[in-house]
């Protein structure tokens, strides 16, 4: 099939960037939407073109690296699926495709399709874990964990912290990815002694780092390749109370 | 040169433990002064950086990607190994050391292996402490399965995110040492060249990969975790971005690298659709416990939907060729086996490069709702990959390269034959022989970061004064005008092919002739073939952009440079290698039914070479294995 | 105070005085519907609140700081969110933001403008003095006569339009901000998301209906005098 492609393309952090068009000829339908773009880039190389980066890695759908928004949504909107997992068969003959890069405040572009996330790292380190040293822990059944807290704990725990929560919500907000890793270690025995400055630290640097404020649009759930729920955010919100005496 | 593994001597119980006495301590309030560079943040360089932060060493670890969590670590789906025994199957260390030996077909060190299955069950531990959220049964213990290669159930998992949630629990430690600022991440970073004074690992030189600022890094002792080397096939499981880079510019600064003939081909991938192909996509090894594989017996089925060929025209090989094994055999056996179909010409699907996994009977007998519990995820993505319903039609699997045995030679400490380079994890040689089992790489991986690194590191540094080279040194500079040069020449080449396309040349040369069933010719066409390609590189590249800037077809072009370096030496060694064992499987070297043949008088040593230069032979050094503790006996798994 | 600079703390200030609120709202309506009972309902029910006394002051001034944290929250939050998103997307389909989440600034300063002329009109009594119950003559019990106020009033078309178009910007509000406080709550656990969320909803129609009913039904002449 034939397509056309808006792909945003921006030489750098300063400059303003805009939409480029490119056609795609001749994609197969087996083809992944990275592939796709790979097509287009040995095009572009061979007619003496900058090829458009992006970020990308595992192309499994589990490292979190690849960050586009297509038609307008990130990851392309398809349920439990990541960029580098979309398939051209979902695409039809003819389509104009946009692709766009996370935008949000607090994840700066840097070229093209390719943004700074490392906002979100900071607030991992702002709490994100649970304060064990290497060795001279108990052992791994010392504390037994009934099977509906294990599951809870692991569903919260799929987050492929790639962004897409903050690149869909309308106010920028990291609020998803922050609580899924709050919500994975409030309810698991080793986590919850350090629970209250954990969601306290992790929120506040998710304030620092310029993500807007969760205000329940649940467009993260909606966007989140990962099927990451919004039930976290409630979580999360029920330990802050914890942390003010309620 | 004969090599010294520095294995500790006396009864293998208690080698470590009497090991880890004997080694020389820093003194706590000096830790800090020592600087450690950890180059990978995957689950060994992870473990590892936070470890010694933890210590209190000062610490500065490197990842190409833009997170320290994305490591390719995350990929792992199946599970890790620990020789935990909750289940009371009858599993000990002794018996993990075992399985491993064995799996390894012999070609692994005794002591090494040992330690890792004895520190294997702290592994369990320290995850669960991290919060690392490992399946549970309703009493809320531990869950086990098990896996290919082994008769008990000793591995632990978390949904088909094992490795993932790992590596978030590494990286959770690695965080907590950041902000408590013993460790710096430097991300988008990428190591190009390691920087040697008077024969000691001194620093690194990276390449900004967002500004493509060329920087030195000192450190007292330099750690690469870097991963695998197995994208030299162009498609595998391995991620876009993973190389032989760092591993190979330390080998060019005179690490030796051993066994690189030693890679393993999982059986269980989605087959290749067309040349549009960037990588492939593997399917947790678990499928075989309820799949059938088979292909039609004739030709002329092969096109018919599979509905179509009636049961008695189908052949399950693997029952077949391995009644006791049958399905289970391991990765080496059943791909092979599936190789061997299709070059019967009954492969099935897209280019016949393809056999069933039927699950028809699976579902039969448990039902499909217990075959979607069991696999449901799994499915799905097959699904997402080839629009096909595997619960109504049997999947196409076909296999593809995967891990890397062979790495960078180590000795018991992990240190290479360059003083102060200790290398972790898959970019090592140090614990699988010439196979891995599944769910071993992950135990090794944080084992060596967690729990060994820590104690072998101190015994070298407790040996030099920390501080004494700093990037001040001329070889730093050196060293960076050394990589700017690389850097341009490959800029100014603007030649006719692209980065892909050459790969794209490498790998087919490398899959085809190094593949999975390697011959003295097809090795000495790969080894006529890799240097041309290779000259075709150097002189007709295009390279875009330029490297003050991202750029992603530079990245892409200098791992690739190294790729046709390295390739060359993995074939040398495949053919120098005049057995089959394990991965490396020598046609002229099997069994009338088609069995590899080891021959342990011959080669029951590691090979591990000094690269001389891409003119010169590589030189061979040896280092012979002794099975003390383990018979050597024939692997058999009819 | 950490409640009111964090970014959760502040959401549950939102939550708290956005319920407190709710509270009020329901309660007025309750007396307010009590003008279908004619003059003998809703003024006796404006001479009773009238005969609290101090207690009015109380409430009043409650009311005030509920809704000067509410205000000021809710436009800090928003230019905030609006900062952390400065450039949009070409083009951006939304999954599931509503309108009325999206537009919970806009609905609530309508709410807030309509409150001020509310408060005028009826309170203060100086947008329609001709009409003011400070005006008018008694009623039968001498009491100030609020039902005539009222209905006078309603039958002005553009005093029905502004509170009908009021009472709609509450509907929206309350759309999204009936779901939206049990999940701020932390009360939601996944499943029941979706059953709050058409709780709220039915519950913002319900308001809507009882309240513009009273407007509408006074403009359709179906009350008089
Ligand atoms: C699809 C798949 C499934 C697997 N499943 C299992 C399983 O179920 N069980 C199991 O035990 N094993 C499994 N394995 C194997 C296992 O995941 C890996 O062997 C192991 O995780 C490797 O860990 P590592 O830390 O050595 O390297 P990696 O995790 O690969 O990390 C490498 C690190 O080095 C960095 N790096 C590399 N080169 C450079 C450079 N030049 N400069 C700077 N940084 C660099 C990278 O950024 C990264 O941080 C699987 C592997 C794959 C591919
Ligand atoms: C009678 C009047 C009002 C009622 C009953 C009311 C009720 C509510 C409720 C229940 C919420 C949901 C809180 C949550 O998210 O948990 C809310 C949110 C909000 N309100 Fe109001 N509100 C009223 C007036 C106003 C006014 C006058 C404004 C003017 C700015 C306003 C602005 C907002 C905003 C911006 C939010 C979203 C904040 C967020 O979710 O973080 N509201 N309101
Ligand atoms: S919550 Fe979902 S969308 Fe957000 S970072 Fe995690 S995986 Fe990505
Ligand atoms: S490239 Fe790893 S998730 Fe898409």
């Amino acid at each position: 099939m034939d397509l056309t492609l808006h792909v945003w393309r921006q030489s750098g952090p300063k400059d303003k960037g805009q939409l480029e068009t490119y056609p795609a000829k001749g994609v197969s339908p087996d083809m992944s939407f990275l592939e796709m773009l790979d097509e287009v880039n040995e095009g572009l190389i061979k007619s003496g073109k900058q090829p458009i980066v992006f970020d990308h890695d595992c192309r499994e759908g589990i490292c979190g690296m690849c960050s586009q928004v297509i038609n307008g949504r990130p990851h392309g909107g398809q349920e439990r699926t990541t960029v580098c997992q979309l398939h051209m068969r979902s695409f039809n003959d003819g389509d104009e495709i946009f692709i766009e890069p996370w935008r949000a405040r607090a994840f700066p572009i840097v070229k093209d399709l390719i943004v700074d996330r490392s906002a979100l790292e900071s607030i991992m380190q702002a709490g994100g874990y649970t304060s064990c040293h290497t060795g001279g822990v108990p052992d791994g059944n010392a504390h037994p964990i009934g099977k509906p807290v294990a599951d809870y704990a692991m569903d919260a725990a799929e987050c492929i912290g790639c962004g897409a929560c903050v690149a869909g919500c309308p106010n920028s907000s990291a609020m998803l990815f922050t609580s899924a890793k709050v919500a994975q270690l409030a309810v698991l025995p080793q986590g919850k002694i350090e629970a209250k400055a954990r969601v306290k630290n992790m929120t506040d640097s998710l304030q620092e780092q310029g993500f807007g404020n969760c205000t329940n649009h649940l467009e993260c759930e909606a966007s989140c390749p990962k099927g990451i729920s919004v039930k976290f955010i409630a979580k999360l919100n029920r330990e802050y109370m914890k942390t003010i005496g309620c | 040169m004969i090599l010294d593994g520095k294995t500790p001597t006396g009864p293998i119980e208690k080698s470590w433990d009497k090991h880890r006495f004997d080694m020389k301590l820093v003194n706590p309030s000096n830790k800090r002064k020592f600087k450690i560079l950890v180059v990978g943040t995957g689950l060994a360089g992870g473990a590892a950086a936070a470890s010694l932060g933890e210590l209190g060493y000062n610490v500065e670890a490197f990842c190409y990607q833009d997170s320290a969590r994305r490591a390719h670590s995350i990929a792992a789906q199946g599970g890790i190994n620990a020789a935990k025994n909750y289940p009371n199957d009858g599993d000990s260390i002794y018996r993990l050391f075992y399985d491993t030996i064995k799996g390894g077909d012999f070609r692994a060190r005794e002591a090494d292996v040992w330690r890792l299955s004895q520190v294997s069950n702290n592994i369990i531990d320290q995850c669960v402490a991290q919060g690392v959220p490992f399946a549970r049964d309703y009493a809320g213990y531990l869950d086990n399965r098990s896996f290919g290669g082994a008769q008990v159930s000793r591995t632990f998992y978390a949904r088909g995110q094992t490795g993932q949630q790992l590596l978030l629990g590494a990286y959770s430690a690695l965080s907590r040492q950041v902000k408590a600022g013993t460790v710096k991440l430097n991300e988008r970073t990428e190591m190009l060249d390691l920087v040697v004074v008077d024969g000691v690992a001194k620093g690194i030189t990276c390449r900004n990969m967002v500004t493509g600022e060329i920087n030195s890094y000192w450190g007292d002792a330099v750690v690469l975790a870097t991963g695998g080397y197995v994208n030299v096939f162009y498609l595998s499981t391995n991620a876009m971005g993973c190389s032989v880079t760092a591993a190979w510019k330390a080998a060019k600064k005179g690490a030796f690298m051993a066994n690189p003939c030693y890679t393993q081909i999982h059986p269980t991938c989605i087959p290749q659709t067309g040349d549009h192909q960037s990588k492939l996509t593997l399917m947790s090894e678990s499928l075989r416990n309820d799949g059938r594989c088979w292909v039609p017996k004739k030709k002329e089925d092969c096109d018919k939907a599979p509905g179509d060929v009636p049961e008695e025209d189908r052949d399950y090989y693997l029952e077949r060729k391995y009644p006791s094994f049958g399905n289970l055999a391991p990765r080496d056996i059943a791909s092979r086996a599936a190789k061997e179909q299709c070059d019967d010409e009954r492969g099935v699907g897209p280019g016949k490069r393809g056999v069933y996994l039927d699950y028809a009977s699976a579902i039969e007998r448990v039902g499909e709702h217990t075959i979607k519990e069991r696999y449901g995820n799994l499915f799905e993505m097959y699904e997402k990959i080839t629009d096909e319903n595997a619960y109504k039609r049997p999947m196409r699997i076909y296999p593809a390269p995967h891990y890397a045995m062979g790495g960078l030679w180590v000795d018991y400490n992990l240190m290479s034959n360059v003083p102060g380079l200790f290398v972790l994890g898959e970019a090592n040689f140090s614990v699988h022989g010439a196979n891995r089992l599944g769910a071993s790489a992950l135990m090794q991986g944080l084992a060596d970061g967690y729990f060994v690194i820590p104690y072998t590191i101190a015994a070298y540094l407790a040996t030099v004064t920390p501080g004494t080279v700093t990037d001040e040194h001329p070889a730093f500079k050196e060293s960076k005008e050394q990589v700017e040069e690389r850097i341009n020449t490959l800029l100014n080449i603007k030649g006719k092919k692209t980065v892909s396309e050459l790969h794209r040349e490498l790998g087919k040369v490398m899959w085809e002739d190094v593949g999975m069933a390697r011959s003295e010719e097809s090795l000495k066409h790969a080894l006529q073939r890799i240097p041309e390609i290779r000259d075709e590189f150097w002189n007709n590249v295009n390279v875009t952009g330029s490297g003050a800037e991202l750029n992603q077809q530079l990245e892409n072009a200098g791992r690739l440079a190294d790729f046709l370096e390295f390739g060359e030496i993995l074939a040398t060694d495949a053919l120098h290698r005049e057995e089959s064992c394990g991965g490396h499987f020598r046609v002229e070297h099997q069994t009338e039914d088609g069995e590899a043949t080891r021959d342990d008088e011959n080669f029951a040593y590691v090979g591990a070479w000094e690269f001389k230069g891409n003119d010169k032979a590589p030189e061979l050094h040896k280092e012979p294995l002794k099975f003390e503790n383990i018979k050597l006996a024939v692997r058999s798994y009819k | 105070m950490h409640l009111t600079q964090s970014t959760v703390g502040r959401k549950i200030l939102m939550a708290v005085t956005g319920l407190l609120l709710v509270g009020f709202i329901t309660m007025h309506l309750l007396g307010n519907l009590s003008v279908f009972a004619g003059p003998d309902g809703i003024n006796a029910y404006a001479e009773h609140l009238k005969s609290l006394g101090p207690l009015v002051w109380v409430f009043r001034l409650i009311m005030l700081a509920l809704f000067a944290v509410h205000v000021t929250f809710g436009i800090k939050l928003s230019m905030e969110n609006r900062a952390a998103t400065p450039v949009n997307y070409s083009i951006k389909k939304r999954m599931k933001t509503t309108f009325s989440s999206e537009s919970m600034l806009y609905t609530g300063l309508i709410i807030l403008a309509f409150l001020i002329y509310h408060l005028l009109h009826f309170t203060v009594q100086i947008t329609n003095p001709e009409i003011s119950a400070a005006k008018l003559p008694l009623d039968a019990a001498m009491r100030p006569d609020v039902f005539s106020m009222v209905v006078l009033s309603f039958q002005k078309v553009f005093i029905a339009l502004v509170y009908i178009v009021g009472m709609i910007a509450l509907f929206l509000h309350l759309t999204h901000g009936l779901s939206s406080f049990v999940q701020t709550f932390g009360w939601n656990n996944g499943p029941s998301h979706d059953k709050v969320t058409l709780g709220g909803k039915l519950v913002a129609v319900v308001f809507l209906l009882a309240y513009v009913a009273i407007p509408v039904l006074i403009l359709a002449r179906f009350v008089n005098i």
